[in-house]
C-alpha cells in the first residue's frame, strides 16, 4: 500500500492535474480541459528549446560516460596492488554533492576568471563563453555529470567483468588474441546484462537532470541561461510549477517527459541488445 | 612464470599510469575549489588564476556563516539524512524478509509492483508532492523533505535480494518449531544475518538524501538544507560577479562530512555498488 502511495499515486495525480484548468494566482482547481495543456506545452517554443537541450546534455553526458567507464573497470580488472586504493579513488567524486559540483565547475568554466578559459589563453587559443554559447553550456554541464558519475559506474562494470571466468581469457591468449581482441570478443559481450543496465538507469537519471543547468546560471533568475538556451525539462517543469504556478502545465510537461524517458530507456535497451549480441 | 599467465595476470606500469592520470584527473576538480576557497576575493579574480592554496581559507569560512545559515542547515542535513536512512534500512529490511521468505498470497505480483515504481522518478511527480505538502501544512518543515524518502522501492528490493540468499530456510523453520512468533523469527534471525547490508542501505540512503537538492528546493523556504544554502551563497553577490573565493571555501566546508563519511565508509560503499546497488 505504502508503494501505491509514493510510486504510482503521484503519477497518476500528475495526469489528474494536466487534464485540468488552474487558477495561477490562487493555485485552485478550475474545469477540465482535456488536452489544452499538453497542446500548449508542446506549443511552447521555450519548452521546445528545453526538449532539444536536454537531449543533447544527456548523449553528451552518458555516451563518453558509458566509454570511458568500461575503459576505467578494464584496467582496474587487472591484479592490481592496493586493489581497494584505486577503487575508491575511482568513486572520489560521488562524494561531492550534485550542487556542490555544479558551483565547482561553474567556476572552473567561469567566462572571465575560470581557469579553462586561463588555459585556453595560455596556448593561444579564444577563450570560450560557456554561459553564453548553447552548444559549449552543454559541454560543460555533461563534464559535471560526468565527472560525478563515471567512477560509479565504472565500479559496477568491474563486478560485471570479475564474474567473467578467468580461463575463458586464458585459452583466448592461447589462440592468440591480444588483449584488445580479447575485451572485444569476451568482456563485452559477457557483460552485456549490465551494459543494459547502466544505460538504462542513466537515462532514466540523465533526462532528469536538473541541478548541474540550474545551479550553472550565474544570474538570479536561474532559468538555465538568459535565453533558456541550457533549460532543461526538469527545469521547465519546476519554473513553471512551482515558481509561476502553472500546476496544470508543468504536470503535462512532467508526463511528456516520463513517456520520453520510457521511450529512450526501450529503445537503449533494444540498441544495446542488438549491438553487443552483433560483437559476439 | 610462464608467458600465458603474464599475459593475463600482470598488468604493467602502464595500467598504473593511466590509473593515476584519470584519478588525479578527476581529483583536480576538488583541489580547485580549495585553491579559490583560500584565497581572497580579489586574488580569485585575477588572471591568471591560483595555482596553489592561499591562506586565507578561515577568514572566507568566517564570511560564509557571516552568509547564510551554515549551522542551522547542516543541522538540518544531518536530521533528514539520518531520519531517512534509518526510517529506509527499518522498513526496508521488514518489507525485505517479508518477499524473501513468508509466502503469502500476491506476493510476486507486489515485488513485481515495487520494481515498477523503481522506474517512476520522484522529480516528475513534484508538482503533486508539493500540492500534498502544502493541503496538509507540512510546508518549510523537515518533515516534508524527509516524507518522500521515508521507504524506497530500490531498498526493498536490495534487502529482499540479499535476505534470499542469507538466511536458510531450515533455521526460520527451526525458530518457529521453537515457538517463537513472527516477529521475534524477524528479531533473532533475520536482523542479525541483515547486518552487513543494512549498513550499505543507510549508507547509500544517507548519501542521497545529504546530496538531494531539488527537493529540499521545493519542499523548504527560510530554513534550508546545506546543498540549498549553497546555492543562497552563489547568488548573495546580488548581480555582481560571483564571488567564487565565498562560494568554493562554501562547497568545501560543505563537502567535508561526506569526505569523511567516504574515506572511513569506502570500503563498504565500494562493496555495496559491486554488488549491484542502483542509483538513488
Amino acid at each position: 500500500m505504502l508503494f501505491a502511495l509514493v510510486g504510482l499515486f503521484p503519477l497518476l495525480y500528475t495526469g489528474y492535474l494536466s487534464v485540468h484548468d488552474w487558477d495561477k494566482l490562487y493555485r485552485e482547481r478550475g474545469e477540465f480541459t482535456g488536452l489544452e495543456n499538453f497542446e500548449f506545452v508542446l506549443a511552447d517554443p521555450i519548452f521546445r528549446k528545453a526538449m532539444v537541450n536536454t537531449f543533447s546534455i544527456f548523449v553528451m553526458s552518458s555516451v563518453p560516460q558509458v566509454v570511458l567507464a568500461v575503459s576505467i573497470a578494464a584496467l582496474l580488472d587487472n591484479r592490481l596492488r592496493a586493489a581497494t586504493f584505486w577503487r575508491m579513488s575511482v568513486l572520489l567524486p560521488f562524494a561531492v554533492a550534485p550542487a556542490a559540483a555544479a558551483l565547482i565547475f561553474g567556476s572552473l568554466f567561469a567566462d572571465q576568471s575560470g581557469l579553462i578559459n586561463a588555459i585556453l589563453r595560455e596556448v593561444g587559443l579564444e577563450p570560450i563563453r560557456w554561459h553564453v554559447d548553447r552548444l559549449w553550456s552543454h559541454v560543460a554541464i555533461s563534464s559535471m555529470v560526468n565527472w560525478r558519475w563515471t567512477g560509479y559506474n565504472t565500479l559496477i562494470f568491474l563486478a560485471a567483468m570479475q564474474a567473467v571466468p578467468r580461463d575463458l581469457y586464458e585459452s583466448a591468449a592461447l589462440d592468440g588474441a591480444g588483449r584488445l581482441r580479447q575485451f572485444w570478443s569476451i568482456t563485452l559481450p559477457m557483460i552485456r546484462p549490465t551494459m543494459i543496465f547502466v544505460i538504462v538507469t542513466s537515462t532514466i537519471g540523465g533526462l532528469q537532470i536538473f541541478t548541474e543547468p540550474r545551479l550553472f546560471d550565474d544570474s538570479i533568475s536561474r532559468e538555465g541561461g538568459a535565453d533558456h538556451q541550457y533549460m532543461t525539462l526538469a527545469l521547465y517543469i519546476y519554473d513553471r510549477g512551482i515558481v509561476d504556478g502553472f500546476y496544470g502545465r508543468a504536470s503535462a510537461a512532467a508526463w511528456v517527459l516520463f513517456l520520453v524517458i520510457v521511450g529512450i530507456a526501450l529503445l537503449n535497451f533494444a540498441l544495446t541488445r542488438y549491438v553487443t549480441r552483433r560483437t559476439s | 612464470m610462464s608467458r600465458r599467465s603474464r599475459l593475463v595476470n600482470r598488468p604493467s606500469w602502464v595500467v598504473y599510469a593511466l590509473l593515476a592520470a584519470f584519478v588525479l584527473g578527476s581529483a583536480l576538480p576538488l583541489y580547485w575549489s580549495f585553491v579559490i576557497g583560500s584565497h581572497t576575493k580579489t586574488e580569485a579574480m585575477e588572471m591568471p588564476p591560483p595555482l596553489l592554496p592561499g591562506g586565507h581559507f578561515l577568514e572566507n569560512a568566517g564570511r560564509v556563516f557571516d552568509t547564510i545559515d551554515f549551522w542551522q542547515a547542516m543541522a538540518n542535513s544531518v536530521i533528514v539524512s539520518t531520519a531517512c536512512a534509518a526510517s529506509v534500512v527499518f522498513f526496508s529490511t521488514l518489507a525485505g524478509y517479508s518477499f524473501a521468505k513468508l509466502q503469502f498470497r500476491g506476493s510476486n505480483a507486489l515485488m513485481g509492483f515495487v520494481i515498477l515504481t523503481m522506474a517512476v522518478p520522484t522529480q516528475l511527480a513534484i508538482v503533486p508532492l508539493f500540492i500534498i505538502i502544502t493541503d496538509y501544512g507540512l510546508y518549510d518543515t523537515l518533515l516534508a523533505v524527509a516524507l518522500p524518502t521515508l521507504v524506497t522501492a530500490f531498498g526493498v528490493f536490495f534487502m529482499r535480494q540479499f535476505l534470499v540468499d542469507a538466511i536458510p530456510g531450515e533455521l526460520i523453520e527451526a525458530a518457529r518449531v521453537d515457538g517463537a512468533s513472527m516477529l521475534r523469527t524477524f528479531w533473532t534471525v533475520a536482523v542479525p544475518a541483515a547486518r552487513p547490508a543494512m549498513a550499505i542501505l543507510f549508507l547509500f540512503t544517507f548519501m542521497t538524501v545529504w546530496t538531494e537538492y531539488m527537493w529540499p528546493l521545493v519542499a523548504l523556504k527560510d530554513n534550508q538544507t546545506l546543498q540549498v544554502a549553497l546555492d543562497e551563497l552563489a547568488i548573495s553577490g546580488q548581480g555582481q560577479t560571483t564571488d567564487y573565493a565565498l562560494v568554493l571555501c562554501g562547497t568545501g566546508l560543505a563537502t567535508i562530512p561526506l569526505l569523511v563519511l567516504f574515506i572511513v565508509s569506502g570500503r563498504q560503499l565500494v562493496a555495496g555498488i559491486m554488488q549491484g546497488a542502483v542509483k538513488g
